[in-house]
């Protein structure tokens, strides 16, 4: 089967420093990826480019059989490509529900009959149950600036399922949350419908462990391993790769 | 609660003011009544700067280039094809939307400064081409004589200045109402979102460029509607109705009501005109000095505008959980300057 996403050969390069040295990844439909390394090993860089937000001097990404090189991130998130930022990008002075309902909408199909209620009636019925997954009830109507940190980064995750990810794209979803926040994050991304595929950069190798099935480490700009958790969790290059860096 | 209490509030001011608005014309003297007619159009190309740069983060100096092509619109439409002021209205309204619409392109990828520098060419170029084109604008000496306008088709023509003026105060307050209704729509809510975070709106899918590309095309039928109510009002235009300091007196209108609201930018605009007119009597030639320090004072001193008891309100009654939860950004009331 061919996977829902390949990057292949992808480089970038800021002036003189390289962030991304010819990675290849692949993540097939459902597959829950993680993506580790030190701080600074081009995980951000990646899901940029994965996303659009950056383009690659070198390399191609395809998805779902199209080579979406040339697209911008607008087309990717219509595309089924969603993403959490590694700080909550969210809309400050619209409140949680506006936040959500404006994520839903690019996805949202238009009903025959305009009148009907449209387009922002279904996204916001979508909204609602969001919210409620993560938490968010209470503070619906509270613009999102006014949200705590941990409510913030929870908005996001709304936010990026209203979407209606065929891959969701996690850039360490689970700093700054207090201990029940991130027990309620695994609880959901373990509950997240099998078909959406995730790429998870995260530090905690505990969380990585307990919710993906591949890992691949980079470093350097470049792919040090890639296996499964427990293959990696045994590797003597990541074991040392992780004694010299951060961790 | 105290929500709903501020809410409250301003609907009862903004039904004082209107009713202030209908029966001025009995109170004051025809001269004034002439005056707050063409003031009126001038607060609604105000409010199609505020649509602009409060409510979608896209600050302008441009507006006046809709504004005019709506006036000699109309005045064509006027002198040679017909007298209704509906029909007057909605060429005025199309020609600030063609005009916008062919703008866009300039401007759709800029942000900031840039739009200011952009849109503020673009204004400047309109009045140029309004000077030198003799044949259709009269070029410097300006355009007159049009016959009397009639509302709609079997009233009669408009012949005092009261009649004028209601009839400019009607126009307003329903274009004003209108753009309120577009703002509660999805289409508002987007140019909000755009303007809280433009990269997290791409990232979300939205097709941005269609939303900026929108805002101006509407922004630029309010300005060249309120054109046509200029000609009715004031019976008279030349380019010097459409320069750089009427753009920046606008500009420096919604800033003082508080970009991003519309009543806000009704009030300030009609407020920085008034002033301006009274500025010339008082000190005759240096009234643009005066109005410049005044700019100046009110970006620095005031950035937010008279909105910004407002937003402070609203924080402190909103997150009653998370007292040092960071301050809302200003945005929704700074002209924000997005590079
Ligand atoms: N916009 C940028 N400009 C210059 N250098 C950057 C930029 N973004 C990232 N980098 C550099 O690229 C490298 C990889 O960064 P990043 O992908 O954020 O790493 P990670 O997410 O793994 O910590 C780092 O050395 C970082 O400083
Ligand atoms: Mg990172």
């Amino acid at each position: 089967m061919n996977p829902l996403l390949s990057a292949e050969e992808v480089s970038v390069r800021y002036g003189s420093l390289t962030a991304l040295a010819g990675v290849d990844l692949s993540i097939h439909e459902g597959q829950r990826h993680a993506l580790i390394g030190p701080n600074g090993a081009g995980k951000t860089t990646l899901l940029d480019v994965i996303g659009g937000a950056t383009k690659p001097q070198r390399g191609t990404v395809r998805f779902a059989g199209r080579d979406i090189s040339r697209l911008g991130p607008a087309a990717r998130a219509r595309r089924g490509i969603n993403r959490i930022h590694q700080r909550p990008a969210v809309f400050p002075t619209l409140t949680a529900t506006e936040n959500v309902v404006v994520a839903a909408l690019p996805r949202v199909v238009p009903r025959r009959r305009w009148w009907s209620g449209g387009r922002r009636r279904t996204a916001q019925h979508r909204a609602g149950p969001l919210l409620e997954r993560m938490g968010l009830a209470d503070v619906a109507a509270v613009p999102a600036g006014h949200l705590a940190h941990g409510q913030r980064r929870q908005l996001e995750i709304a936010m990026a399922l209203a979407g209606s990810p065929r891959l969701l794209l996690l850039d360490e979803p689970a700093a700054g949350l207090s201990a029940n926040e991130v027990g309620r994050l695994v609880d959901l991304l373990r509950a997240l419908p099998r078909a959406i595929a995730v790429l998870l950069v995260e530090h905690r190798l505990d969380l990585v462990y307990a919710l993906s099935d591949t890992v691949t480490v980079l470093r350097d700009g470049q792919t040090l391993a890639a296996g499964t958790p427990d293959e990696i969790r045994t590797s003597p290059l990541v074991r040392q790769a992780y004694a010299d860096g951060v961790a | 609660m105290r929500d709903e209490v501020i809410r409250r509030a301003r609907g009862a001011v903004a039904a004082l003011v209107l009713a202030g608005l209908v029966v001025a014309p009995w109170v004051v003297d025809d001269y004034t009544t002439a005056i707050l007619a063409r003031t009126l159009a001038l607060a609604l190309v105000g409010v199609s700067v505020a649509l602009l740069t409060g409510v979608a983060g896209m600050p302008t100096l441009g507006q006046t280039a809709p504004y005019a092509a709506g006036a000699y619109a109309c005045v064509v439409v006027g002198s040679r094809i017909s007298d209704v002021g509906v029909v007057q209205l909605a060429v005025a309204a199309g020609a600030g939307a063609v005009l916008a619409a062919l703008t866009v392109p300039l401007v759709v990828h800029a942000r900031g400064v840039i739009v200011l520098m952009i849109t503020l060419a673009i204004g400047e170029l309109v009045v140029t081409i309004l000077g030198r084109w003799r044949s259709v604008t009269g070029g410097t000496d300006g355009l007159a004589g049009m016959p009397a306008v009639r509302p709609f088709w079997g009233l009669p023509p408009l012949a005092s200045d009261q009649a004028r003026y209601l009839y400019t105060l009607v126009v307003v307050a329903t274009l004003v109402g209108a753009a309120l209704l577009l703002l509660r729509t999805r289409a508002g809510l987007l140019l909000r979102a755009g303007r809280d975070d433009e990269t997290r709106l791409r990232a979300s899918g939205h097709r941005v460029p269609l939303h900026v590309s929108g805002a101006h095309i509407a922004a630029g039928a309010i300005a060249g509607g309120a054109g046509s109510l200029l000609v009715v009002a004031q019976q008279y235009i030349s380019p010097a109705d459409f320069g750089f300091d009427t753009s920046a007196l606008l500009l420096l209108g919604v800033v003082i009501g508080g970009t991003a609201s519309i009543g806000g930018a009704l009030v300030g605009a009609a407020l920085v005109i008034a002033v301006r007119d009274w500025l010339f009597g008082v000190l005759p030639g240096h009234a643009p000095l005066v109005l410049g320090a005044l700019f100046v004072a009110t970006v620095y001193l005031l950035p937010s505008g008279v909105n910004r008891a407002r937003v402070r309100l609203r924080a402190s009654s909103a997150a009653p959980s998370h007292p040092q939860a960071p301050p809302a950004r200003d945005a929704a009331t700074v002209p924000e300057l997005r590079a």
